[in-house]
């Protein structure tokens, strides 16, 4: 089972990668080894890796492959047995393990949230720890929720239980956000969400990453998840042993072995999906609306363009719903009601998330969001059967 | 394209995928409190009232006046509370130490003797230490932190053993000390099972303490012995629904106090 879509490689991936700006520092691994007493075997033997600055690189393996425990020796909460660890140039291994973690943020499955405190106590944890002033840590809490997207007015001063699993995870990643360390370690945080809820915490991911550049290290079992989220992707074999370190498309298009071509898995063309994001395919262009404008004005507006719906926006541009031609007729100035089910992704979602979100909806098309939750287009069924049918090409060549 | 909207109404964020929770219920706690005292109130007015109407014997009457009751009910009180204050002085610490992965090994040992001290039959343990030490206020002090120190102990530890270790390891990982984890997150969040068990010792202790009379340490349970004594029901029942009236009202009090110090968020 080979995979010959290789030429999608080049694509807008490889420049947003490029032009991403970098704040993160590399990550250096030299034969870091774990032996538990009473066991023959190490469970993480002698790795070397290096992970660059500013880049996603994902950990997947079967559980027990040490990845976790891998992942745990890059802050130390599990003390190496054996090997060097080095962050950008200096090695950090004999360093102080609190001062070490509070420069390396860690985001552990739902968020891990002290439930004593509230959403603005659990976020400025560290920067209080490290003697921000008072000023200082406001407003940093204030600008990490915008960023995560939680409106701070709203969520500030409410306590974890208050929150959605999905909400608890934001703030969590905002946590580990808050001293603004170079390096994010992320242990299956998105593990114990529901699939759309991972889906639009994985968009939230992607879209964060590209203002920050942290250099991210993220442990996973899904594969899915990794192809999505990372720009490299490192698969294990038991005793953390490396057996293929390469971007997700060429990972999927050359498996290193039998091994890893069947933690693949056999649906690897319809896998490809997974490599497209929706800012790879053509986006149509949609008549927008705001709250509060007259409707026969939009509607003669959605006319001329050829459209028979058009894209609320709300005062913040953010897409809120799309009612069709004739639901607007009906009302004499375009309503500001939130449709709930209004089927979005981000714009660096794959093409797979689309169609799930699409068929989730049971709509033809989905809206397009881009940066800071801005309407970038619409993407419709249609293009996506497009891309399919191209990758089914591009597998029987 | 068929497009379906307009349906729903609910204000929406960025972070639309998810629905707000309902906010937490206030001030239901404090009227399930306030029956007890009122019962207390209840009955400490009923036994002013018979006291005060009631014609006793001269025998009676030395017990039950009104300085001697009010010496009784003092010691007793002192009892309990000097008893409260050194269960609480050894065994939060030592409960907090025996839950660090360094003393945990000897947790088997400590419980095991804190499980001697209350398993014996209180007034053995009583008995046994007088003629040990002597009688007197000391000895009924020592006796009665033996007896109570168990459900402090264990309280203590399972209310720390029971935070969520994912919690530990995520403070831990953000870079705070053990020690800072232990006072921010670990204690915090044990606070509601370890003062069930202040509770429950305080209880314990404000019974147990009639027990001091036979070895000289005054108290209420002085009221009661002479009453089975010299067959004098007015002493008797007097003590003993004074007995029950403060153990009722320090119970109150542990239940006020937990309610007060519960940490919000949970």
């Amino acid at each position: 089972m080979s995979e010959t879509t290789v030429s999608q490689q080049s694509g807008p991936i490889g420049e947003g990668v490029t032009a991403r700006q970098v704040s993160g520092v590399s990550i250096r691994l030299a034969g870091v080894t774990k032996r538990y007493p009473g066991q023959p075997a190490p469970a993480v033997d002698a790795v070397d890796l290096e992970i660059p600055a500013g880049e996603t690189v994902m950990f997947v393996g079967p559980s027990g492959c040490g990845k976790t425990t891998l992942l745990k020796m890059l802050n130390r909460l599990i003390e190496p047995s054996g090997g060097k660890i080095f962050l950008g140039d200096e090695d950090v291994t004999g360093q102080d393990p609190d001062q070490l973690r509070r420069r390396i943020g860690y985001v552990i499955q739902a968020g891990g949230l002290f439930p004593h405190m509230t959403v603005a106590a659990n976020i400025g944890l560290v920067p209080r720890m490290l003697k921000w002033d008072k000023e200082r840590v406001t407003a940093r809490i204030e600008e990490l929720l915008e960023l995560v997207g939680l409106d701070p007015a709203v969520y500030r001063d409410r306590y974890p239980r208050e929150l959605s699993g999905g909400q608890q995870q934001r703030v969590g990643v905002a946590r580990a956000l808050a001293a603004d360390p170079p390096v994010l370690l992320m242990d299956e945080p998105f593990g114990a969400v529901d699939p759309i809820t991972r889906q639009r915490l994985q968009d939230e991911l992607l879209r964060i990453q590209e203002e920050l550049g942290k250099t991210i290290v993220f442990v996973t079992h899904d594969f899915d998840e990794a192809v999505k989220l990372g720009d490299k992707i490192v698969v294990f074999d038991v005793g953390a042993r490396v057996v293929q370190y390469d971007t997700p498309e060429a990972i999927l298009a050359d498996p290193a072995d039998e091994y890893v071509a069947d933690f693949v898995g056999a649906g690897a063309a319809l896998k490809q999906l997974s490599l497209t994001r929706v800012h790879d395919v053509q986006l149509r262009p949609v008549t927008t609306a705001s709250v509060g404008d007259a409707t026969a004005e939009v509607v003669a507006r959605a006319r001329a363009a050829g459209d028979d719906y058009v894209v609320v926006l709300d005062r913040r541009g953010r897409p809120i719903s799309w009612p069709s031609l004739p639901e607007l007729e009906r009302v004499p100035a375009v309503p500001g009601t939130v449709d709930e089910k209004l089927p979005v992704v981000g714009h660096g979602s794959t093409l797979n998330d689309a169609l799930d979100t699409m068929l989730a909806a049971s709509q033809g098309g989905a809206v397009v969001i881009g940066r800071r939750d801005s309407l970038a287009g619409v993407v419709v069924i249609e293009t996506i059967m497009e891309a399919i049918q191209r990758t089914r090409q591009g597998a029987s060549e | 394209m068929t497009v379906d909207t307009g349906r729903s109404q609910a204000p929406s964020t960025a972070a639309e995928d998810e629905r707000d929770t309902a906010p937490p219920r206030k001030g239901g706690g404090w009227r399930a409190l306030a029956v007890q005292p009122t019962l207390v109130v209840l009955g400490v007015v009923a036994f002013l009232v018979w006291r005060s109407t009631t014609t006793l014997s001269e025998t009676e009457a030395r017990q039950l006046g009104w300085t001697v009751l009010a010496n009784s009910v003092r010691e007793h009180l002192y009892l309990t509370f000097a008893a409260a204050v050194i269960v609480l002085a050894i065994a939060v610490p030592l409960g907090i130490a025996l839950t660090r992965a360094r003393l945990r090994r000897f947790t088997p040992a400590v419980i095991g003797v804190a499980n001697v001290g209350q398993a014996a039959p209180a007034i053995g343990l009583f008995v046994l230490l007088a003629t040990w030490l002597g009688f007197g206020f000391r000895t009924t002090v020592i006796a009665l932190v033996l007896y109570a120190a168990l459900p402090v102990l264990r309280n203590t530890m399972v209310g720390i053993q029971g935070v969520d270790n994912r919690l530990v390891e995520a403070g831990r990982g953000m870079g705070m000390s053990a020690f800072a984890v232990l006072m921010r997150v670990e204690l915090p969040l044990a606070v509601p099972v370890m003062l069930a068990g202040v509770r429950t010792a305080l209880v314990l202790l404000v019974g147990t303490a009639t027990l001091a009379t036979f070895i000289s340490g005054g108290g209420l349970g002085v009221l009661i012995n002479t009453g089975i004594t010299l067959s004098l029901n007015s002493l008797l029942i007097g003590g003993a629904v004074l007995v029950a009236l403060l153990a009722l009202a320090v119970d109150w009090l542990g239940r006020v106090v937990e309610h007060v110090a519960r940490p919000k968020g949970l």
